[in-house]
């Protein structure tokens, strides 16, 4: 974090300085800092109760930190109302305002905002084209599909171009199907339009498909921040790990590190892989279920597994291996069967989809 | 300029002006009249605030003016935490001043000795505050708004800041400064000076308190007189409220429809109006009366004339309440605990008995309680029935008016009357946060309700049918014992009632002469029901959206606060305001103002309730999106929520529109020659024994109200159904024949 970096000052950044927020006797969130340059699109990813959702709402300003600041675009919002600040939101239930058409559903900003109505007609106008609906304005939301409410609540927030989009787990309401367009839709308007998003869900793949950085939240507190492909790779704690893309944590021995690269020690197997900050010694390893691989035990192997279930998923099996102790769950895409249960197998790692834990 | 400033700028220029332009104290001729232009500025009757400081004398109105300046200075102090603490600052003194100079410093100088000791004598008094003071109050309201608004409180929204200081300060003014008045007022002395005799001498009067009825020969005093008859009145509405509901609801009697027209009538009918139609069949010449006599040779008694014909009338008038709140509580209890209850073996009586009768206890009681201070609280009808046998509300009646004019007694009975209701609604809301089942939940509940019991079918039936025919023949007596020329002595049809009360004749000079009696106080009604009505609304809907949507220190108190008013009774109320506002600093006895002001706060809870259920059918996040489309808080209010609360809202205009042509307790105290209003004057002709045009006027009333609830319930109707439609057109357009089931 650099506070000092010119890009924080630009129009669409965000800076959280220290923000505290307690209801009551309950601290939602202790002490949180972090920033968002401009122009990208930044996830707040955690399980429910993790604070996230109260730290969008605190930047749209429908909560107040109990102390600290919040900075958008270099100015100072701390005190400022949910209305006169330059962010716009998306919510979870969408909140389209029942008794006006979709098209005053859009232009209902605009006209707060001070237009003319005319005027702020023809921008709505111009917003429902945005995400497809033009033609659609004199519908009432309950005539619309809930993907096309989703874009009227889409379209209802960007036609104030505003600084900031947020959006509160915008995909939750939607069919698994519809879930993928709409994310791909958001993350091509976003990338077109160029505006600062943050966008909220509990759904790692959510959030690994759409973002340029991913905040995890974990009790309030930020457990990690980092582009998609390093929380992936290189999960700083089991949390991490096993949030974002689920793995088995297991505890080896780093034997040597060399020229960037480790050695490790899992119960006998021998493994090489990037060393991080690793350092001789224990240390955790993360093994993604994909990373495993299993064959019918023939003669001896290095580390051996027992398996103690199976299931054939069509496209993949699904294992629990008993292996040094510790029940691992292991996917294989490979193979045409799957092995039998309580059947002895040879357990081996891929380099891709394992990583040493940082700490 | 932004948003901050311009409204801090129109704030202070309404303050100022307000200083220096508007006459500060009360103009005794209506301020609307504008009478007070004629002399303006020069006479001290009419003389702005700055005017009265330097040739009037009164020094000390140079204060306010000084802590305005306050707000001025923060107008342009930029630093934003000092300039918020400077509005703030000057916002709470300039109150804390108006409060204490309106207090300190009465018609002829200081109010207390204590004060006259330290200052010296004030070589003038003031009258009552006027335009300009009240504006001035206002205008330091909204300074300590706007300082706590930019400080962050409520998340910097001034107008929810705003709304709520206001509230406060207008429920202070009107409910709790009233009954501490009051309660001053009964350790008060004519003059004002302290003096606790008459206290003690009316809280020992045996009058009130005696038991002789349990321990001897003799009556028991008017308080327990008056409990015994709310226990009685609220067991007997109970008991017939759930007959009715269950017969509503439970069986296959026939006239269910007609059964639930019976829960308007407690709304639309004037409260005395049911004793009218008491004497009209029962009294010493009415028509049963006279019947029996004349079959049976029994002398005509005065039997109805006491505890028994108030109790009568009272069941009949609170029976449809708990009718009301009972059906509620019997459909609520949830089909599927019937039926569990029935395969498990137990046959309807013990299904009855076990489960849904434990199920219905909360709201049994709840209706208890509403009729027990209902019963409490009425006034209409022992007015009409009580004779010498009063309960307190007409024994604190009497006690102003006429001969006795005590009101340190009167106080002392309001006191004690406002200690029984209050204990009982303390009771109803303990008891119902402490047993809730709530058994309606948002998922649908399918299945069909248990019959009743046989046996329990017959005696509820027993008791429905012949009270419902009792209730349509006090209606239609009601209705046309207007065309009778005098009861039970010359029972001939007649139209003179009405054309007493209602004759139009042509002047002159071509006008139209409302010639008839009734003319004068109907229209005053007429105009005062519909100047509060909209603001009961306002009032009313504002509070619960601010009790439901935001959340401050204090909210429960303030939520609490606010439905107590409604266990004050209308007599307690009348004695309060008369105690409160017959002297300065606030006098507005005999005015309009306070007849409209006493029905806004008395028909507000009403509001406040139906407002806070409406408002928790609608999503909080329809706010919160409008917020972060650039609305202010006001904004919202009037393009989102108020278009969404619109039934909420003409419930709540109707109601009260309703209740201020109805209610009669507190108004008979507020009346004045120049404002009557129907009720009162209804109840003049009663005394007066002018049955005929008192119930030719009541009964026009009831017509008029079924009109104005009709007319609404159309609007209302129609509206909904097209939304509905339009809600419904969605799932039945998708056409999916292979999902239809096979016949």
């Amino acid at each position: 974090m650099n506070p000092a970096s010119p890009a924080l000052n630009q129009p669409g950044s965000v800076i959280f300085e220290n923000v505290r927020k307690s209801f009551g006797v309950f601290t939602a969130i202790p002490d949180l800092s972090f920033t968002i340059e401009p122009g990208t699109l930044v996830t707040l990813l955690g399980p429910s109760g993790c604070g996230k959702t109260t730290t969008l709402r605190m930047l749209a300003g429908l909560e107040h930190p109990t102390s600290g600041r919040i900075l958008i675009g270099g100015k100072d919002v701390t005190l400022l109302p949910a209305n006169e600040r330059d962010v716009s939101m998306v919510f979870q239930s969408y909140a389209l305002f029942p008794h006006m058409s979709a098209l005053d559903n859009v232009a209902y900003g605009l006209e707060s905002s001070g237009l003319k109505r005319k005027e702020a007609r023809e921008k709505a106008e111009d917003g429902l084209a945005l995400v497809g609906l033009a033609g659609m304005g004199a519908r009432l939301p309950a005539e619309l599909s809930g993907g096309q409410q989703q874009r009227v609540a889409v379209a209802r927030a960007l036609v104030l171009e505003p600084q900031v989009l947020l959006l509160d787990e915008p995909l939750s309401n939607l069919d698994a199907r519809l879930r993928r367009r709409v994310r791909s839709e958001i993350r091509d308007l976003q990338q077109r339009l160029g505006f600062t998003a943050v966008y909220v869900t509990h759904d790692q793949e959510e959030a690994l498909a759409v973002s340029d950085r991913i905040v995890v939240m974990k009790e309030g507190v930020i457990a990690q921040q980092g582009a998609p492909h390093e929380l992936y790779e290189s999960p700083a704690s089991p949390f991490i790990a096993d949030f974002i893309g689920e793995a088995n944590v297991v505890d080896c021995v780093v034997e040597s590190v060399e020229a960037g690269r480790a050695t490790i020690n899992y119960a006998g197997l021998v493994q090489s892989l990037p060393a991080r900050a690793a350092r001789p010694g224990p240390a955790r390893l993360a093994i993604r279920p994909g990373a495993i691989t299993l064959s019918p035990l023939a003669g001896d192997a290095p580390l051996k597994g027992r398996i103690t279930s199976a299931a054939y998923l069509g496209g993949h099996v699904e294992y629990e291996v008993e292996v040094a102790g510790a029940t691992l769950f292991v996917t294989d895409a490979s193979a045409a069967i799957a092995l039998p249960p309580r059947s002895e197998v040879a357990v081996g790692l891929r380099e891709r989809g394992i990583a040493l834990i940082a700490g | 300029m932004t948003g901050t400033d311009r409204r801090l700028n129109i704030a202070l220029v309404a303050g100022f002006a307000a200083l220096l332009l508007l006459p500060w104290y009360r103009i005794d001729g209506g301020f609307y009249g504008f009478g007070w232009l004629q002399g303006y500025p020069g006479k001290p009757a009419s003389a702005p605030a700055i005017l009265q400081v330097f040739q009037h004398g009164r020094w000390w109105l140079a204060i306010a003016a000084a802590l305005m300046g306050i707000g001025l200075a923060a107008r342009f102090t930029r630093e934003p935490s000092r300039r918020a603490r400077l509005l703030i600052l000057s916002g709470v003194l300039g109150l804390v001043f108006l409060t204490f100079e309106g207090l300190a410093i009465g018609f002829s100088g200081w109010s207390w000795g204590v004060l006259e000791r330290l200052f010296g004598s004030l070589g003038d008094g003031q009258p009552s505050m006027g335009a300009g003071a009240v504006v001035t109050g206002f205008t330091f309201i909204l300074l300590l708004s706007f300082g706590l608004a930019e400080r962050g409180a409520m998340k910097g929204d001034a107008f929810i800041v705003g709304s709520i200081a206001t509230l406060i300060a207008l429920v202070t003014i009107f409910v709790f400064y009233p009954v501490l008045s009051m309660f001053a007022g009964a350790f008060q002395d004519f003059d004002g000076s302290f003096k606790p005799d008459g206290f003690f001498h009316n809280i020992a009067d045996p009058s009130i308190w005696s038991l002789d009825c349990v321990i001897g020969a003799g009556r028991c005093g008017v308080a327990w007189r008056t409990l015994w008859l709310a226990i009685l009145t609220a067991s007997g509405a109970t008991l017939l409220g759930l007959s009715f509901a269950l017969v509503a609801t439970r069986t296959r009697f026939p006239f269910k429809k007609g059964l639930r027209l019976l829960t308007i009538l407690p709304i639309i009918t004037p409260p005395f109006v049911i004793g009218l139609a008491l004497i009209l069949l029962f009294g010493r010449s009415g028509v049963v009366t006279q019947l029996v006599s004349d079959l049976l040779g029994i002398e005509p008694g005065r039997w109805l004339y006491g505890m028994t014909g108030i109790w009568i009338a009272q069941v009949l008038s609170f029976t449809p309440i708990s009718f009301l709140v009972l059906i509620g509580v019997v459909e609520g209890v949830s089909p599927s605990m019937e039926e569990a209850s029935q395969t498990l073996r137990a046959d309807r009586w013990r299904t009855f008995r076990r489960v849904s009768l434990p199920l219905m206890a909360p709201g049994l009681a709840n209706a208890f309680l509403i009729a027990f201070i209902e019963s409490m609280a009425d006034f209409g009808n022992p007015m009409v029935l009580g004779g010498s046998h009063g309960v307190l509300s007409t024994e604190i009646f009497f006690a102003v008016v006429g001969s006795q004019n005590d009101p340190a007694r009167a106080a002392v009975l309001a006191m004690i009357l406002l200690v029984f209701t209050m204990t009982a609604f303390i009771a109803q809301r303990l008891w119902l946060s402490g047993k809730n089942f709530a058994t309606v939940t948002g998922k649908g509940d399918s299945g069909a309700h248990a019959a009743l019991p046989r046996g329990l079918s017959f005696a509820v039936h027993g008791l429905v049918i012949p009270w419902g025919i009792f209730t349509l023949v006090v209606y239609v007596m009601i209705l046309f014992g207007g065309f009778v020329r005098t009861w039970g002595l010359d029972n001939t049809l007649t139209v003179e009632h009405y054309v007493k009360a209602f004759s139009i004749g042509l002047r002159d000079n071509g006008g139209i002469a409302w010639s008839g009696v009734a003319w004068d106080s109907f229209w005053t009604t007429m105009e005062i029901a519909l100047i509060s009505a909209p603001l009961t609304a306002v009032v009313g809907l504002l509070t619960a959206y601010i009790i439901v949507r935001q959340k401050f220190a204090g909210r429960g108190l303030f939520e609490f606060a606010l439905m107590m008013s409604f266990a004050i009774p209308g007599t307690v109320i009348g004695i309060s305001y008369i105690m409160a506002f017959n002297l300065p600093p606030l006098e507005m006895t005999g005015t309009a103002l306070i007849l409209v002001m006493c029905f806004v706060f008395r028909n507000m809870p009403v509001g406040v309730r139906g407002g806070v259920a409406a408002m928790s059918q609608i999503d909080k996040s329809l706010d919160e999106a409008s917020l972060t489309l650039r609305a202010d808080s006001f904004r919202t209010v009037r393009r989102v929520v108020a278009p969404l609360l619109r039934p909420a809202i003409t419930a709540a205009l109707v109601y009260s529109f309703v209740r201020a042509i109805t209610s009669i307790s507190a108004v008979i105290f507020l009346v004045s020659a120049q404002y009557n209003m129907s009720t009162a004057y209804i109840v003049g002709l009663v005394e007066n024994g002018e049955y005929g045009v008192a119930i030719a006027y009541s009964s026009a009333l009831i017509v008029i109200m079924v009109t104005v609830i009709a007319a609404f319930q159309l609007l209302v109707g129609e509206r909904r159904l097209r939304r509905e439609n339009r809600v419904q057109s969605r799932p039945a357009s998708p056409a999916l024949p292979g999902q239809e089931k096979p016949v």
